[in-house]
């Protein structure tokens, strides 16, 4: 445990960047934070949320971690958008190359960490394994940080998932104020933490300090504002596949998929064909995919999810049920996300709580 | 590890049109060698259009020979149909489950298939005519669209005069030089007279066509776990990673196609699920 400044964890950055790590990391780009190519952090910002609204502000200190989340996940960099998985040239198969580039997330908050983890068991599981996410996975080095405030869109206090940072990190901060300006308590989750934390040359962190860090999530913790109990939630919804409220929904929902797109756990995708006019090179790109869309339940005669309704039922009932039968947990981490995007405002959170009830 | 996601281009060595928008084609495998179960299917591929998932309808003992029938309808599989022999395919697999045939060894066997649907059955019957003495009873129930409908017509008939199996065909519509019976496949159910407490059922059609037989052999006293269905959902990946074919707790593509009735059924009463 240690005490870093600002100027550490800049150093941090710049290690990284030397021991050859992409590093990756929140920045602030279209009024939004978004996940990108960093070389430091940015300085003062906050956030506004709520339901179908997200606004920057500045908030008049140093912090670096002073905001929540944004739209962008780590999701997009372990399982890109779009991917050419093979090609099609001259009469063979040709398997595109693993990339096995080093990557170094950092500000990787505590349900975005449980959201990789849940990515773990899509495509790296019991079953099949990616082998492109694979590679991307196994040099990927994380470098939390607990959540020291939370937006009203923020439930994950209810999953277990945050806002303090569990296991799975190579590098856990938290950061501290005093009088806007921030330092950091910093601990290591594994041995190539502990040697990251062995080359800096910061003072220690005294037991005072470790009592404030806690002291912080402890109080985010109970800030929060939202929450999804998941006592009885699975069979709750499978058990309300033919509630009116789903109808109800579809009144509201406009089907645009944002929620898919930006939730850090969704992992549908579609392959397309892309050929080449000259060459006739072919290109097979796997790309991100929403339940959201007609297409995505095409079978011979139509979609088996015709309707709105039934579309938003299989989303919710994948993402906070059957997930479960799955992958062993609940598909959602608490991030909010969803809400904050769903541009008519809907709130999983709260349609949740209308499922369970008896019509 | 192989890649779960990259086919092998095989070369087609025949082609056979069954019906007007039927075909199979016979293909070599990869690696010359393709062993897999009844009812499980593979992704075929044609460079610059896509992949489809087909299920393999040939014979379990032939691994030395992949075969697949195909119903033109979509983009793939039209022009699947239009390949030639020694042009080249790829292909995947194989992928996900197959029919309980080990659980039927002892017992009856009612086979029952909507149109082509009997594609993935007829590995089963393959695997059947060649230990037919460990096998009860066999019956097929068929339901095609029309007398011109009906597929391996030559083969089915040389199973029943083999005895392999009882053999009951039907359509849904036929003009007046066709002596068979005519509608859905369901009303055939009452033809079986063996014993259905000790009968295992193999179900494949239209997710309609499949509901009501499941009824009628229930009805009939066929236990429920004794029902075999075979699911249709999009897929796009048969590994698990794309979402498409997601069916409740199940991906049909890993945990299916093939399930058991009791899997299955309380999806069925579910209108777009």
């Amino acid at each position: 445990m240690v005490h870093w400044s600002p100027a550490d964890l800049d150093a941090l950055l710049c290690q990284l960047r030397d021991e050859g790590f992409r590093v990756i990391g929140p920045s602030v780009r279209d009024g939004a934070i978004v996940y990108t190519d960093i070389d430091a952090l940015p300085v003062g910002v906050g956030d506004d949320q709520e339901a179908g609204r997200y606004r920057l502000r500045e908030r008049g200190d140093k912090t670096r971690f002073g905001y929540n989340l944004g739209p962008s996940s780590f999701k997009q960099y372990l399982f890109p958008s779009r991917e050419e998985l093979f090609a099609y040239a001259d009469g063979d198969i040709v398997p595109a190359p693993l990339d096995d580039e080093k990557l170094a997330f950092v500000g990787v908050r505590a349900c975005e960490l449980a959201a990789i983890q849940v990515l773990d068991r899509v495509f790296q599981g019991d079953g099949f394994k990616d082998r492109r996410y694979q590679a991307r996975r196994q040099n990927l080095l994380i470098v939390a940080v607990d959540c020291s405030q939370s937006a009203p869109t923020c439930f994950c206090a209810s999953s277990d998932d945050g806002p303090g940072v569990g296991e799975g990190a190579d590098l856990v901060l938290t950061e501290l104020l005093d009088d806007g300006e921030p330092s950091y308590y910093v601990r290591a989750g594994s041995e190539r933490g502990a040697e990251l934390l062995a080359a800096s040359e910061a003072d220690a962190a005294s037991p005072e300090l470790q009592g404030r860090a806690r002291a912080v999530v402890d109080e985010t913790r109970e800030g929060l504002e939202r929450l999804l109990p998941r006592e009885g939630l699975r069979d709750a919804l499978l058990g309300a596949l033919d509630h009116p409220h789903w109808q109800e929904l579809a009144e509201r929902c406009l089907a645009c998929g944002n929620c898919t797109q930006v939730c850090p756990t969704c992992f549908c995708s579609t392959a397309v064909e892309e050929t080449d006019p000259v060459s006739l090179r072919v290109s097979h790109v796997r790309q991100w995919d929403s339940c959201f869309t007609a297409g995505h339940s095409y079978v011979h005669g139509g979609p088996v999810h015709a309707g709105i309704a039934s579309r938003y039922r299989q989303w919710l009932t994948h993402k906070l049920a059957s997930w479960e039968d799955q992958f062993g947990r609940s598909g959602c981490t608490g991030c909010g996300r969803c809400i904050s995007w769903c541009p008519v405002g809907i709130d999983l959170t709260a349609e949740a709580e209308a499922l369970r009830r008896t019509p | 590890m192989s890649d779960c996601l990259l086919p092998t281009m095989c070369t087609i060595t025949g082609r056979k049109q069954d019906t007007a928008d039927v075909f199979t084609l016979s293909i070599d495998p990869p690696d010359g060698e393709f062993p897999f179960e009844p009812g499980q299917f593979n992704m075929l591929y044609i460079p610059g259009v896509g992949e489809s998932a087909i299920s393999i309808s040939g014979r379990p003992a032939e691994a030395n020979k992949l075969v697949h029938t195909i119903r033109a309808v979509g983009d793939v599989t039209r022009l699947l149909g239009i390949r030639e022999t020694r042009e080249r395919i790829g292909v995947r697999g194989p992928f996900g489950t197959g029919w309980p045939i080990s659980q039927a060894a002892g017992k009856n066997v009612v086979i029952v298939a909507g149109g082509i649907g009997l594609a993935p059955l007829r590995p089963v019957i393959y695997a059947i005519a060649d230990r037919r003495d460990d096998y009860g009873d066999v019956s097929l129930l068929y339901g095609a669209r029309t007398p011109a409908d009906v597929l391996y017509r030559e083969e089915l008939l040389e199973w029943k005069r083999a005895g392999v199996l009882d053999l009951a065909v039907t359509v849904d519509a036929a003009r007046s030089d066709w002596s068979g019976d005519v509608g859905v496949v369901t009303n055939l159910v009452g033809r079986i007279h063996s014993d259905p407490a000790a009968t295992v059922a193999m179900l494949c059609g239209p997710e309609i066509m499949m509901r009501s037989t499941a009824r009628a052999l229930l009805d009939i006293g066929v236990e429920e776990a004794n029902i075999a269905v075979s699911m249709e959902r999009n897929m796009k990946c048969a590994t698990a990673f794309c979402g498409h074919c997601q069916l409740g707790p199940y991906f049909v593509c890993k945990d299916g196609p093939v399930f058991f009735y009791p899997d299955v059924a309380p999806y069925w009463q579910q209108r777009e699920f």
